[in-house]
């Protein structure tokens, strides 16, 4: 390109750039002004009303008028005895459940990523199929496949009449099973992404230095893995502490579901109408995974540098 | 001594596969456990423990599409009704010796699924390919801060803001109306529709536009006449992701669907305790719902790493 058109194209651009800002306005505002209108708002509204004593039903001993509490909500919620048992109650489903699926997806990609064979394709896609089911759905399968006379689960691996879905010692881990299920095949797809990406050259090179195949899967595969395993790990670990669609379809939300923070926010939100209370519990939901996330991105950060 | 090398290698290989293979099908257990539990016949699927063998029927389907009593003593079909009895009639009154009285609940429940999810992934694709636009081609101040918000509202946990939304639409009388939810999916799915579609436009070289504009086109027309053609593939994926997203939604359709819009989801677990032990029907019913996005997910299957991480890593 010689100067004369390059000039030409600067007078062209700036002729139109009037044109260009109001276009502007109108391609990207309707994006901003709907999600300030169904993110922020709402997020801010919930703030105001986790100070309040605000129910969404009326004749109740909240009362109609809503008044500022302060932090009431909050002290409440961080006194409560049974609290602390469904902080660690949805610990132990997330390690548990991000865990299984951080190692069987990584595994599984290892797996796949060495091999190449007619139908391979076929039978990636079949793993995936689970992670792109409703999860609520999902659930449902899951309870009919639970089902200790009509369902399958004990009898193809010999369990006797292990009740996953109403015993409350053992739906928490019907719950994982089912999540693990559903979620494992997308660890696999990063995984193979991230094991794809590493340049065969360093294999290679370290083949010639007869490097062992531990030592070419810690000091090769993994660092350069790694990064996608951490957005993995964050992405699961997000989901999996907020997780209410599946405990739903396996469990319901009866009094024997496990005690998950999700469902109680559900329970107090929807079914005993303690609105304010409900949005209190929110923000501290939600400012656990803020804490938890912002720590994993930091570690991202390192990790990319 | 190759040769050794050669063949152990190669016995690795074919145990790898055989081990894929294996996995595949362990994998798959439990959604061929309900495929078979959906062609069991009403005898077949009470058998405890349930049966690998049984002759197929389609009569879980008929059930879960329509509305049934059953026959009294007194009140059983002539042998002349029997004859004249259309075909899934004769199916049903076979097997269960119920009549069916009219179309069931699913239908509508599936209409109203298909309605919101289409209606809002057209939505989103239009929002999110004109912002996506904006955000590629633009000098916008404050840009990167705008996307990393844009991005940060499809982070937030629908939990948190439920209860706002809920009381927000209450307000306006909304709370059971297919807008309602065509607008929340749309605005929780326009975010990661923005960030994998500006990724998409951003690969088309801007000289295009440029040369395009130099001719005498407008802005508007470039975009139209030169960015959307080209984007079409990355649009079509994106579209689908979000179809599914629509698609599957079960908090925001629980709280904020009843009769009117209420999506197959939100519909299915209460039906649960209603279709009681008519494990078959139950699990027709799920599978008539998976089917569209498994379709989906199979058509999807390249661009799926892509979708899932929101455009970040591009294969």
């Amino acid at each position: 390109m010689d100067k004369n058109s390059r000039k030409k194209k600067t007078v062209n651009v700036a002729y139109k750039s009037m044109k260009d800002t109001t276009l502007l306005r109108i391609f990207v505002l309707p994006v901003i002004i709907l999600l300030i209108v169904m993110n922020v708002f709402p997020l801010f509204w919930s703030l105001v009303l986790s100070f309040s004593d605000y129910t969404a039903k009326s004749n109740t001993e909240w009362g109609e008028n809503p008044e500022m509490i302060g932090a009431e909500n909050y002290s409440e919620i961080l006194r409560d005895p049974k609290m602390w048992n469904r902080f660690i109650t949805t610990a132990k489903f997330v390690l548990l459940s991000v865990g299984f699926q951080m190692v069987l997806g990584f595994g599984l990609a290892l797996l796949l990523h060495q091999v190449k064979f007619f139908g391979k394709g076929f039978l990636t896609t079949l793993l995936i199929l689970p992670m792109t089911m409703s999860p609520v759905i999902v659930g449902i399968m899951w309870k009919l496949f639970y089902n200790p006379n009509y369902g399958m689960f004990n009898m193809l691996l010999g369990l006797g009449k292990i009740d996953w879905t109403t015993d409350p010692t053992f739906n928490l881990f019907g719950v994982v099973i089912a999540d693990v299920w559903m979620w494992t095949p997308f660890v696999m797809l990063l995984s193979i992404a991230g094991l794809s990406a590493v340049p065969q050259y360093l294999y290679e090179a370290a083949e010639i230095d007869r490097a062992s195949w531990w030592y070419k899967f810690t000091r090769i595969t993994m660092p350069m893995v790694y990064p996608l395993l951490l957005v993995a790990l964050i992405f699961r670990t997000m989901e999996a502490f907020k997780i209410f669609d599946v405990v739903m379809g396996i469990t319901g939300r009866g009094t024997t579901a496990p005690q998950l923070l999700s469902m109680y926010l559900y329970n107090v939100g929807f079914v005993t109408w303690k609105t304010s209370y409900g949005s209190a519990l929110g923000y501290i939901m939600l400012i656990m995974i803020i804490a938890i996330t912002s720590i994993f991105i930091k570690y991202l950060n390192r990790a990319r540098q | 001594m190759g040769e050794i090398v050669k063949k152990k290698k190669n016995i690795r290989r074919y145990f790898i596969i055989l081990l894929i293979v294996i996995i595949t099908f362990v994998y798959m257990v439990p959604l061929l456990y309900v495929i078979t539990t959906s062609f069991k016949s009403w005898s077949d699927v009470q058998q405890v423990p349930p049966t690998l063998t049984f002759k197929p029927s389609i009569a879980a389907y008929i059930r879960i599409f329509t509305s049934r009593v059953v026959y009294t003593k007194d009140n059983k079909p002539t042998q002349e009704e029997i004859e004249q009895m259309k075909w899934y009639e004769r199916i049903v009154y076979e097997e269960t010796g119920e009549r069916i009285v009219r179309v069931g609940d699913l239908p509508k429940r599936y209409m109203n699924s298909v309605i919101i999810a289409v209606a809002s992934t057209v939505l989103t694709i239009i929002l999110g390919t004109i912002a996506a636009y904006g955000f590629s081609r633009f000098k916008i101040r404050g840009k990167d801060d705008l996307l990393f918000f844009i991005l940060s509202t499809r982070m937030l946990p629908p939990v948190v803001v439920i209860i706002p939304i809920f009381l927000m639409f209450r307000y306006i009388n909304m709370t059971d109306s297919h807008i309602t939810l065509i607008l929340l999916y749309t605005a929780f799915n326009v975010s990661f529709a923005v960030w994998v579609l500006k990724g998409f436009i951003d690969e088309i070289p801007i000289e295009y536009e440029e040369a395009a504009m130099v001719d005498g086109y407008t802005r508007f027309q470039a975009f139209r006449k030169i960015v959307l053609p080209q984007a079409v593939t990355g649009i079509a994926a994106t579209a689908v992701f979000v179809f599914i997203f629509a698609w599957n939604e079960y908090a925001f359709a629980l709280v904020l669907s009843r009769r009117v819009s209420q999506t197959v989801p939100a519909w299915l677990p209460y039906q649960m305790g209603v279709l009681g032990y008519d494990w078959a029907a139950a699990a027709a019913g799920t599978l008539v719902f998976l089917i569209p996005a498994m379709i989906f997910t199979i058509i999807l299957r390249n661009h799926l790493v892509r979708g899932i991480t929101f455009g970040a890593i591009r294969k």
